[in-house]
């Protein structure tokens, strides 16, 4: 399937690069605090929710704003499958369900509004993340009677190793799919749709597939992430900030390259670790004023 | 779109027929219609603000429902603050909405439309600039009114209707609600001025030929969408709890009836938003948390049986 | 031997019909023009021939089976390609990824890595932008951009090819070429369905042409045919026919 020509010493030095980092990756938890692993875990996270999001809106250019949504998707999976009162299936794979039930979802919502144009797609993706909170405000409140679920904690050790993972998988997932003939179909969806429909591209299924794929990491996060966070309440999954910040990172890093969304996704989310405790509101507004002077400011968003 | 409101009127007769709705206590029925027609002039004024905004300038606000919300809170401020009455509120509110709005549209979208690749390029950043413009107006409400009450007491002296007590303060603000709705309505379809910003929204190039100030039409349409928001929140502070978290839920209202009714649509957003309205209020007489889910489900079905020849529509 | 006819064929948008009533056939091997004054539906017939737009009414065969209810992308893996009246090029792409996506996806069966690109480079070198392959196809002149245009339409490798208005803001030296290209293409067995404005173009390539004003076909028949027709003439009466002729 790889049909772009590099020279090898080109690939030679990014995968020795990817070697590199990997390698710190892996043996980042041996010399440092607990915290700062849990630092680097949040960090990792919205690099993988940046990540997902661009293959799918920064190539068919079609916005999606459902990331909170599928995020606390598999942030209930897990809650359900990995509770308090004990794990009812190992966490690799509570991991992988949490990725399928956002999946399954993104396969409907993609079937339904991926015909249509690209601003019903966004108005249903944004309604998405907010049904799903007053969806699962009703069955907390009237259904369980008990606000929150809670689950079986994992250290932050294993957190960051699974993140890590996962992380791993989407970048593999994203580079496999840029060089394939299945980005390619995505790249020319997003430069012309109707000429990549009449050029024989089945537009609609290959929307529908890459939606599909880009919610399963982003479910399969939030699977991650909830057993470290030991609790899940429609307050806490269905947030709004999931949905904004990997278009931040993502518009910030650029879309072009795959490094633009990691390098946007670090930046951003250290500032957000660093500001949440201390200017809590602040700083939200901060990134949203940044998030605007960029689209405005910056060429090729 | 004709279809869609022959679709929603006969689901509210089915409704009708379903057993537990037919056991409806006469107080139950009277209650509905009446916070229906409430609600629904809420939404229809909001949607009509928001179809302006895409219809005629382009822009999917999705802060829409923040300018509501901060609209209710500055109604909130002004009465328990300096004693103003809510209806005075909205002579202060919707003037000065619609210069933010106009000035918004001027400084923000307005160098984005000359900067924008094309027009697709245009409306995917301005969604995406709205967007951010969401989570700023909900961090400025945030940062000036966490913590405050959730509401202020103004005229709920109750009055009966058809045997069931309604506060002064609702009736009112539905009075209002509806007169507005209604005026904006015929405003926009029947005056000359209506027709130049429907022209504007039809095809921007010739408008501008026709002696039609592009330049300032498209902001102030914006502005007027943002009027229509600042009057829907007052409105919605004069009967219901408010929170700095319930913009959301308003822009996703909006958003469907505006799908709903057809996009950019002032009369589909008239009669959507009332549709919407007594569905969600029917819908709350028996499960209030799932007036959202009902909603969503209403459009997922709409768009499901819309014709494939949707694409390259407005 | 009619390898793409349509009976009936109209449209309408609201209450206004874009195309009413026509009945038209392309037999295989021919060069066929269809022209008519602006906004006579030539780009709408077309529009309908790939299914940008569903039919009205009527119907549309291709190779005797009926092209109702198909998809864009189903009718090009058909054998229908078509070029566009705005140049629709994926403009941020190279030059040889533009033609690629036409080889890859284009044709019925499933191609490997290695023919698409055979596939991509022949078509890119028919048209003669070899040298450019790696360029994105928005530093382009428009000339060429309509090769690209051409070149991944070719490597979809269609039986029928739609070209609407291809000469159009071409100089004269241009369009002549670009009628030699027209020529070789059909010399390849290509049918040919060609949307024009430049009466040069048209007179000089085509068999057979059809006219259409408001929507409807007013006259059909060779060039010679076409250029007495009295009721061509009369709508034709006023217009200024494009440079080059």
């Amino acid at each position: 399937m790889d049909i772009s020509k590099f020279t090898s010493k080109k690939f030679l030095l990014s995968a020795g690069f990817a070697l590199a980092i990997l390698i710190f990756l892996a043996s980042f938890p041996i010399y440092s605090s607990n915290s700062e692993v849990g630092v680097l875990t949040t960090i990792l996270m919205y690099v993988i929710l940046t990540v997902s999001w661009v293959m799918f809106s920064g190539s068919t250019g079609y916005m999606s704003l459902a990331v909170a949504g599928f995020f606390g998707l598999g942030m209930y999976a897990a809650a359900f499958l990995y509770p308090r009162t004990g794990p009812l299936l190992p966490l690799p794979v509570v991991v992988i369900v949490g990725g399928l039930v956002s999946l399954v979802f993104g396969l409907i919502i993609g079937l339904v509004t991926l015909r249509l144009k690209g601003m019903y797609f966004a108005i249903f993706t944004f309604g998405f993340s907010v049904l799903l909170y007053y969806l699962f405000l009703f069955y907390e409140l009237q259904i369980r009677g008990v606000r929150g679920l809670r689950l079986t904690s994992i250290t932050n050790q294993t957190a960051y190793y699974i993140v890590v993972v996962v992380l791993v998988l989407t970048l593999l997932a994203a580079y496999l799919i840029r060089r394939s003939r299945f980005g390619l179909a995505l790249q020319s969806i997003g430069e012309n749709e109707d000429a990549a429909a009449h050029m024989g591209v089945n537009t609609t299924t290959m929307k529908v597939i890459s939606f599909a794929i880009s919610a399963f990491f982003i479910g399969a996060t939030g699977a991650a992430l909830a057993p470290k966070w030991q609790y899940v309440d429609f307050t806490v999954a269905f947030n709004m900030l999931y949905s904004f910040m990997p278009v931040l990172m993502a518009i910030f890093g650029g879309m072009r390259e795959l490094y633009g969304p990691v390098i946007g996704a670090a930046i951003f989310a250290y500032a957000e670790r660093a500001l949440r405790l201390r200017f809590p509101y602040q700083y939200m507004l901060s990134f949203g004023i940044a998030l605007i002077l960029i689209i405005i400011y910056l060429p090729g968003a | 779109m004709r279809r869609g409101k022959v679709f929603l009127g006969s689901l509210l007769l089915c409704a009708a027929k379903y057993k537990e709705v037919k056991a409806m206590s006469r107080e139950a029925v009277v209650w509905v219609i009446v916070s229906g027609i409430l609600n629904g002039g809420i939404y229809a004024l909001a949607a009509m603000g928001l179809s302006m905004q895409y219809g005629v300038a382009r822009v999917l606000n999705l802060s829409h429902g923040e300018f509501i919300m901060f609209a209710a809170w500055l109604t909130f401020t002004f009465f328990t603050g300096f004693q103003i009455n809510p209806l005075l509120s909205i002579a202060i509110i919707a003037p000065g909405f619609l210069l933010i709005g106009f000035l918004i549209h001027r400084t923000l979208f307005t160098t984005l439309r000359k900067r924008a690749p094309s027009p697709a390029a245009f409306e995917a950043n301005s969604l995406l600039v709205a967007f951010g413009l969401m989570f700023i107006v909900q961090n400025i409400a945030l940062l000036i009114w966490r913590g405050m009450p959730r509401g202020y007491t103004w005229l709920t002296r109750g009055v009966e209707i058809l045997g069931v007590s309604f506060s002064l303060s609702r009736l009112i603000a539905l009075g209002v609600a509806v007169a507005l709705a209604v005026v904006f309505y015929v405003f926009v379809t029947r005056s000359r001025v209506g027709k130049a910003i429907r022209a504007a929204a039809q095809d921007p190039a010739t408008a501008g030929l026709m002696g039609i100030n592009i330049n300032r039409v498209l902001p102030l349409c914006f502005g007027l969408g943002a009027l229509l928001a600042g009057i829907a929140g007052v409105l919605v502070s004069m009967f219901s709890s408010l929170s700095t978290s319930m913009g959301m839920g308003y822009t996703v209202i909006a958003l469907i009836v505006v799908a709903l009714g057809g996009l950019g649509s002032i009369p589909g957003s008239f009669i959507g938003g009332f549709i919407l309205g007594l569905i969600g209020s029917l819908v709350g007489q028996f499960q209030s948390s799932l007036i959202m889910v009902a909603f969503y489900a209403l459009l997922m079905i709409l768009l499901l049986a819309r014709p494939r020849g949707l694409l390259g529509k407005a | 031997m009619p390898i793409l006819e349509g009976k009936g064929v109209t449209k309408y948008f609201g209450g206004l019909a874009a195309v009413s009533k026509v009945d038209f056939h392309v037999d295989q091997g021919e060069i066929v023009g269809l022209i008519g004054p602006n906004g006579a539906g030539k780009t709408t017939l077309f529009n309908l021939i790939s299914a940008a737009l569903p039919l009205t009414s009527g119907e549309i065969k291709f190779k005797g089976q009926k092209l109702n209810g198909l998809k864009p992308h189903q009718i090009c893996r058909m054998g229908i390609a078509r070029t566009f009246q705005q140049t629709k090029v994926f403009p941020n792409m190279p030059v040889f990824q533009n033609a690629l996506v036409g080889a890859f996806f284009g044709s019925q069966n499933r191609m490997t890595a290695g023919d698409a690109s055979r596939v991509a480079s022949e078509a890119l070198e028919f048209v003669g932008l070899s040298a450019m392959s790696a360029a994105p196809a928005r530093d382009l002149t428009l000339v060429n951009q309509k090769r690209v245009e051409l070149a991944r339409a070719l490597a979809t490798k269609p039986e029928l090819l739609l070209l609407d208005e291809l000469m159009a803001g071409l100089n004269p030296a241009e369009v002549s070429e670009a009628m030699e290209l027209v020529k070789k293409i059909r010399d390849r067995g290509i049918t040919i369905f060609i949307v024009e404005h430049v009466m040069k173009a048209i007179m000089g390539i085509c068999e057979r042409i059809m006219v259409l004003h408001h929507g409807e076909k007013i006259a059909e028949g060779t060039c010679n045919e076409i250029a007495c027709d009295k009721k061509v003439i009369e709508i034709y009466l006023g217009e200024e026919t494009r440079a080059g002729s």
